[in-house]
């Protein structure tokens, strides 16, 4: 079994391109690539010193937003590393909002009650809805803190409490690093613990593991094989992949989608309007988003799985039944 | 001015879901506000009872229909309904309303589903209307209010060439003006009360008459207890009984965005 070397994933040549559909959704890599946690398996390797990326400005921003309208782009995302380290984000939000619906991915652990104040106030006034994704990695310190760092459970769990005193109800996403047999257990396990901190109808999203960035430590990166073909594309819906309708700012320019943002060719152009070309799907994660689809959109629930045909490399780990690679 | 059919003013209707009894509550309002034309945005059937009940009424009224998701399913007979859910409860109880809806509509009524065209055209004054489903560009797509851009319509009604677009799917009502002569409308849903804790169900007039575009969402009374009855007796979830007596959603709101849900109780 050929292991790639590089972090990102070797690409291949004669991957499928996939066109963009329409400019649905803009991202925003508002954080860069700072957070103030240095996760396990985060697939673009934050910490709080990783400076790569860095942060947006509302300045900049605000030209991406208006630059968007000419695009017809139906909804905004904003995620880091730690969004709410960059010391704009609530203007960011109040911007945004009056362009149309944000929602922004949080670890929940750095959240101020002034901050929330005012964001709620702009969502009730605000024709759009404001969403907040919060990620927790298990349903009790046990199970998250080895994987998000010591104490962040608590910590992410107080911001979502905080988070329902003030109108919102974010949606907690999971990366399934346990074994999927025990999904029913965790799900109901995070219900629980939820209700508890006063969140009585929890938005649950569970998302599969991206084998690429620190990920490839945790467990492994995604082999030479592990790639999408032309067959596969046959009878798919193109739509289900986020670069079929998304594309995402960075400080260096417009690049395909958030996960592949530390891949050179996957930085498209410096406008919205240039970045609307096709892209391969040659790396490993593309996998992934083929084969679970919607993996970065809104909806919650457990993120439906697409077999895949049976492909040479690691098929105990492609159907995910294989608990010893979390 | 174009080779479509022209109106002034029209009734449309949309996600009937099997509900018959708000149907004929609705098309006997209609039928005393004197619209020159009735359409129905698709999806006739789904959680209600007696899916067949609702045709004879779509005949006697001439209601024109265009083909939804369900209708799509129910007519081809496909595996499940495609109303685009992500969450396991939701599709678990989406499985069964479609399950039983696809064994209770008769083969002659199947073969009216898949005659149903996906999209109408008309003029409404000096409006071209588009109608559609879930939106122009996908039949099952949910276009929330909470959840839209006003570019993002601004740029539908161009690339589709029309004015107004109007749509249902998401089974909640609301419009927008994009610009003084562009539009969108979502009809709302006959089928479910629209999660807002009341027991009536919505369905649209639209008019433009001397260049005045005018939405009136006009809410239908109806005797839900008898559909609630209906539902129970023909071994259909609690759920989907429990919703038309509440006015809450029970099933199938998972894909909410934040601001619709936080309108309901679950």
């Amino acid at each position: 079994m050929q292991q790639s070397s590089d972090p990102i994933n070797q690409p291949i040549s004669q991957a499928p391109e996939v066109n963009l559909n329409h400019l649905d959704q803009l991202w925003f890599q508002v954080a860069g690539t700072r957070c103030n946690l240095a996760c396990d398996h985060c697939f673009i390797s934050c910490h709080p010193k990783n400076f790569s990326f860095g942060f947006l400005s509302l300045q900049e921003i605000r030209k991406r937003l208006e630059e968007s309208v000419a695009l017809g782009v139906k909804e905004y995302y904003f995620t880091g590393g730690e969004p709410f380290l960059n010391p704009e984000m609530t203007e960011i939000l109040l911007e945004a909002l009056r362009y149309g619906p944000a929602t922004v991915l949080t670890n929940g652990t750095v959240l101020k009650r002034q901050w929330l104040q005012r964001l709620q106030e702009a969502a009730e006034t605000s024709i759009f809805s404001l969403e907040f994704r919060v990620s927790i990695d298990g349903f009790s310190a046990a199970q998250n803190d080895p994987i998000r760092g010591e104490g962040s459970f608590d910590r992410a769990l107080k911001g979502v409490s905080d988070l329902v005193v003030f109108g919102f109800l974010p949606i907690i996403t999971a990366v399934r690093t346990w074994n999927p047999a025990d999904d029913t257990k965790v799900i109901n396990g995070f219900k629980q613990v939820l209700s508890e901190v006063g969140y009585q109808r929890p938005r649950l999203k569970i998302l599969p593991t991206l084998q690429i960035g620190a990920e490839t430590k945790r467990t492994q990166g995604y082999t030479a094989t592990e790639r999408v073909t032309e067959s596969m594309m046959s009878d798919y819906d193109a739509s289900l992949l986020i670069c079929n309708h998304s594309r995402i700012v960075s400080d260096r320019g417009v690049h395909v989608c958030p996960i592949l943002i530390e891949s050179p060719d996957a930085l498209l152009s410096q406008t919205l309007a240039d970045s609307q070309k096709p892209f391969a799907l040659r790396h490993g994660a593309c996998l992934t988003c083929y084969q679970y689809g919607a993996i970065c959109s809104n909806s919650s629930g457990k993120t439906p799985e697409r077999k895949l045909p049976v492909l040479p490399g690691k098929p105990a780990l492609l159907d995910e039944s294989n608990p010893s690679s979390a | 001015m174009t080779d479509l059919p022209e109106y002034q003013r029209i009734a449309c209707l949309g996600g009937i879901y099997s509900n018959y009894l708000a149907l004929q509550s609705a098309l006997q309002d209609i039928e005393r506000r004197q619209v020159d034309a009735i359409f129905c945005l698709g999806d006739l059937g789904a959680f209600g009872p007696y899916p067949d009940h609702v045709f004879p009424l779509i005949k006697e009224y001439q209601v024109q229909c265009l083909q939804g998701n369900y209708d799509d399913s129910i007519g081809n007979q496909l595996d499940d309904c495609q109303c685009g859910y992500t969450d396991a409860r939701d599709n678990y109880f989406a499985q069964i309303s479609y399950d039983y809806t696809l064994a209770n509509t008769s083969k002659q009524n199947r073969e009216l589903l898949k005659q149903f065209p996906p999209q109408v055209r008309l003029q409404l004054g000096d409006l071209r209307v588009l109608l559609c489903h879930g939106s122009p560009r996908k039949v099952n797509e949910f276009l929330w209010e909470s959840t839209t851009s006003t570019h993002f319509l601004d740029s539908q009604c161009s690339q589709y060439q029309t004015d107004v677009i109007a749509t249902t799917h998401t089974g909640i009502k609301w419009q927008r003006m994009l610009h003084p002569k562009k539009h969108f409308v979502n009809v709302g849903a006959i089928g479910r009360p629209e999660n807002d804790g009341q027991t009536n169900v919505w369905y649209t007039i639209m008019e433009n008459r001397q260049g005045q575009f005018q939405v009136e969402f006009i809410p239908v009374q109806y005797d839900y207890e008898k559909l609630a009855f209906e539902i129970r007796q023909e071994g259909l979830p609690d759920e989907f009984a429990e919703a038309v007596e509440t006015g809450w959603w029970t099933t199938c709101l998972e894909i909410l965005p934040a601001k619709e849900r936080k309108a309901g109780t679950f």
